[in-house]
């Protein structure tokens, strides 16, 4: 304990421009990997394949977790239906790669996906229609998110739904889409999901040129995710938030229609997950209807509150600490993750309110 | 032409007429006349012992050894059909032509509607039933005329209808077709309406009956939807009784709830087991889990409240995830002791099978129980807040903590036992849950969402609220399911809950006045 507070003290002196360079000097490294991968085995710094793969999953964790904290850790909306989000740009994207398998599918069929040859079906149902061209694939990962998280935003925020009421609601929604998506006839594959993905973009997946271009693009979307956050953080729009977080009756009784504010926040959040399950979804390999259930968002939440919500630099923080501690105990004692996943939750909201990040930044007396 | 030389040797054997059973028994190895006759006139006398035998004919297992007695195969052994002794020498197999299929049928018919075990009785009615034919009329008015079973005589009577339908003379048709429009079988209704087309004549009487039974059968499906709603609704409201205490009294939003449902349900399954070894006790298992559950689940409570919650008080989302990550730790502490898999709970005998109503209607008998039971737990939640210290020191904290502590009520104790009162009832919960479905560490994350729901849509702080919420929820998701399915139901249930709140935000039942304010 001294021992840490000793550090804390000398991190003190410059702790804004110290964790800004953290972060950089973190980023430059994941940057690195893929480098480093293509290494000769024997080489002292290379980097097998299962850490750029796990990392890249990392990387989109990070976004979402950014997703997160926009909403929750500045507006101060805490939704446990992201991962929803993220799931639907994740489907989204999915769909795509589903049509780019064509005729190479176990039944042949030129334009039909394997289910739906297995459930008897002779024709593409119409929602299912353009998702065999990329870009409006990803416009989908972007604007089916988008809309959900404005239907259901306008709906709780206009007649003011507020704190653990919506977090409810946003749970029930994620729920009730996981029931959806397991059926069989609403023509996502059901239980199975997609999966059996060959290519993207012309270019075959599960090579390693394809990992380290996807790696890239995941690492490239943070980067601009945590601009945009941050232009956004800084704008009249920020302090807006901030406001509302805090006081929310008192900023619309000096004529701010924040409805209206916390519902593009919400709405931008929700994009932002759906980008992250888009860039997921590749790397991975395979998307099905357990990516909705409340744990996954939830665990999402746990994420940015490890970190410390209300930073930015916390939402990366604590995707990447939380998600090292589980990729490297559920190698070796999985039984223990869910009792140090309950603990992190119990530890960090009672000891640990502002987060890991909080521990390195002064403290304003809150 | 060696076959022939046979039968002529048979006929030629005189029959030793000891009985008419057995006098009927020899013809069934003459020709194909002779044995129809004789198979007619088996079924006729009614011997039951006579119908394994004509079984073995019509399946090809009847034998005729070289002296004429018959031998019966039952797999590999041979026994004489009259005596039942064994024999070693094998015979010939008898055939049969349709002729004799035909009348092995009635005879059939006519034997096992005489047959001493009811469960046969019942099948050769229902086989009549589908057969019907008006040679059957005099048999089934024979028959019934000697049935005493409650559950034989309305099968029998109504295939007796069905066949009079089919009689000759429209005296007996109208008989018939009042008898099936009486009934509230979708059976009955299927053979009137296949008699419309024959019986041009009777088209008004049968319209009739058609309408009188398919108004039955709206209300009898009418009923059993409600029941199932009221049953599914009473699994909610006891789910949601302790929400309701906890999230809608003390502002306590307890993410963990479920787990304490599933708490309960596995405290039933180890008072069950501890008491296997006990006769006096063991059938008492499960009205004994009752208050062993309610103890486990607010000691769990107690602990929790006193030593996480309580420094969160003022900050719900933190609660939220914090009461979460202890549901997490317990869920996984449960599964590490007990497994993974699910744990069985027996239902004793008086919670067991179906009940019947009048109109057909059927209802499971631990469904009924936990209708009951849900209710009186209602009952008692609402009598200790009315009516106890207690309930009194809660309600004056939850209306101004500060004024009630200088009334010197200890705030800080009353809030733990309300947190004990809420987390026991959600114990109670899970006994009853334990009898409808598995008992499975993950249990309570089912209950969870939906029991939230009720809450917020009858209304925070209020147990009518809760209970017709709950009630509501559950017929209303019965109600869609015939035509959306299980899953759409649920989801339709959901969006409608959250176009009701856009109406009236507080709920169903909004609490007026000073309590209203935060």
């Amino acid at each position: 304990m001294s021992a840490s507070l000793s550090i804390q003290n000398r991190l003190r002196l410059g702790q804004g421009a110290l964790l800004r360079g953290l972060l950089l000097l973190g980023l430059a490294a994941l940057a690195l990997l893929p480098v480093l991968n293509r290494l000769p085995p024997d080489s002292a710094l290379y980097v097998s394949d299962f850490v750029v793969s796990v990392s890249g999953k990392w990387v989109c964790y990070a976004i979402l977790a950014l997703a997160i904290d926009l909403a929750w850790g500045y507006a101060g909306i805490l939704s446990l239906g992201h991962g929803a989000f993220f799931a639907l740009g994740g489907y989204a994207i999915g769909m795509h790669l589903m049509r780019l398998i064509g005729p190479r599918g176990v039944y042949g069929h030129p334009v039909l996906p394997d289910f739906m040859v297995f459930l008897g079906w002779t024709e593409l149902p119409w929602y299912w229609q353009g998702f065999q061209f990329f870009p409006f694939a990803l416009l989908m990962a972007l604007v089916v998110p988008g809309l959900l998280a404005g239907v259901v935003g306008y709906l709780a925020f206009r007649s003011r739904i507020t704190g653990v009421y919506l977090s409810i609601i946003t749970q029930a929604m994620t729920y009730a889409l996981m029931l959806a998506f397991f059926r069989n006839d609403m023509g996502f594959g059901g239980n199975n999901g997609f999966t059996d993905f060959k290519e993207l973009l012309g270019m075959p997946l599960n090579t390693p040129g394809a990992r380290a271009a996807l790696f890239y693009a995941a690492l490239v979307a943070l980067g601009g995710s945590l601009l945009l956050c941050r232009h956004i953080t800084r704008s009249k729009l920020g302090r807006v938030l901030l406001a509302v977080r805090d006081a929310e009756s008192r900023v619309r009784f000096l004529g701010y229609d924040t409805t209206r504010v916390k519902l593009s926040v919400f709405v931008l959040s929700a994009m932002l997950a759906g980008l992250a399950g888009a860039l997921y979804v590749p790397l991975i390999g395979i998307i099905n209807p357990g990516e909705f259930s409340p744990g996954n968002s939830i665990e999402a939440v746990v994420w940015v509150a490890v970190g410390g919500r209300g930073t930015l630099a916390g939402a990366l923080v604590g995707a990447f600490s939380v998600n090292a501690i589980k990729t490297w105990l559920t190698s070796f004692a999985p039984d223990l993750w869910l009792f140090v996943l309950g603990g992190l939750f119990v530890a960090v909201t009672l000891f640990l309110p502002r987060g890991l990040v909080g521990l390195l930044q002064k403290g304003d007396g809150r | 032409m060696l076959r022939v030389l046979l039968v002529l040797l048979v006929l030629a054997v005189p029959a030793r007429a000891q009985d008419a059973f057995t006098t009927a028994l020899a013809g069934l190895s003459g020709n194909f006349t002779a044995q129809a006759e004789a198979v007619e006139r088996l079924g006729a006398l009614g011997d039951p012992r006579a119908l394994p035998i004509l079984q073995a004919l019509g399946e090809g297992r009847l034998l005729k050894r070289a002296d004429g007695v018959l031998l019966l195969r039952q797999g590999e052994a041979l026994r004489e059909a009259l005596s039942g002794g064994a024999s070693t020498e094998a015979g010939e197999v008898l055939r049969i032509n349709n002729r004799v299929r035909g009348a092995l049928r009635g005879a059939f018919g006519r034997l096992q509607l005489l047959s001493p075990v009811e469960a046969e009785r019942l099948a050769a009615a229902d086989g009549l039933f589908r057969s019907r034919s008006a040679e059957n009329v005099a048999m089934l008015e024979d028959a019934l005329g000697r049935e005493a079973s409650a559950r034989v005589r309305p099968v029998m009577e109504l295939a007796l209808a069905a066949s009079r339908l089919a009689a000759g003379e429209d005296s007996a048709k109208r008989q018939g077709i009042i008898l099936l429009g009486g009934s509230s079988s979708p059976e009955a209704r299927a053979v009137l309406l296949e008699a419309r087309a024959a019986n041009a004549g009777l088209a008004a009487e049968i319209d009739q009956a058609v309408a009188a039974i398919d108004r039955r059968l709206q209300l009898k499906r009418a009923a059993e939807t409600a029941f199932q709603g009221l049953s599914l609704g009473s699994i909610l409201l006891l789910a949601a009784l302790g929400l309701a205490v906890t999230f809608g009294v003390m502002g306590v939003i307890n993410m963990a709830h479920g787990e304490m449902v599933m708490l309960g349900a596995y405290t039933t399954v180890v008072v069950q087991e501890a008491l296997r070894g006990i006769p006096a006790l063991a059938p008492l298992s499960l009205p004994l889990s009752v208050p062993a559950a309610f103890l486990v689940t607010a000691a769990v409570g107690v602990a929790l409240e006193r030593g996480l919650i309580r420094h969160l008080y003022g900050r719900p989302l933190e609660t939220l995830l914090m009461t979460f990550g202890v549901g997490m730790i317990l869920q996984q502490s449960v599964r590490l002791i007990f497994g993974a898999q699910n744990r069985e709970v027996v239902s004793p005998a008086w919670m067991q099978g179906t009940l019947q109503l009048p109109g057909g209607i059927e209802v499971t008998q631990n469904r009924l129980w936990i209708i009951f039971f849900s209710l009186v737990v209602l009952g008692l939640t609402v009598a200790a807040i009315r009516f106890t210290r207690f309930g009194l020191e809660m309600r004056a904290v939850v209306q101004n903590r500060r004024i009630a502590a200088t009334m010197g009520i200890r705030t800080g104790r009353v809030d733990a036992m309300t947190f004990a009162f809420g987390s026991g009832i959600a114990g109670i919960a899970g006994v009853a849950v334990s009898q409808i479905d598995n008992v499975s560490p993950n249990l309570g994350t089912g209950y969870i969402i939906d029991s939230f729901m009720v809450v917020v849509f009858g209304g925070v702080g209020s147990l009518a609220g809760t209970m017709i919420g709950a009630l509501t929820l559950g017929i209303v998701n019965k109600m869609l399911e015939p035509w959306a399915g299980a899953v759409l139901a649920k989801i339709a249930v959901l969006v409608g809950i959250m176009l009701f709140i856009q109406r009236r935000p507080k709920g169903l039942f909004a609490l007026k006045g000073r309590a209203a304010e935060q």
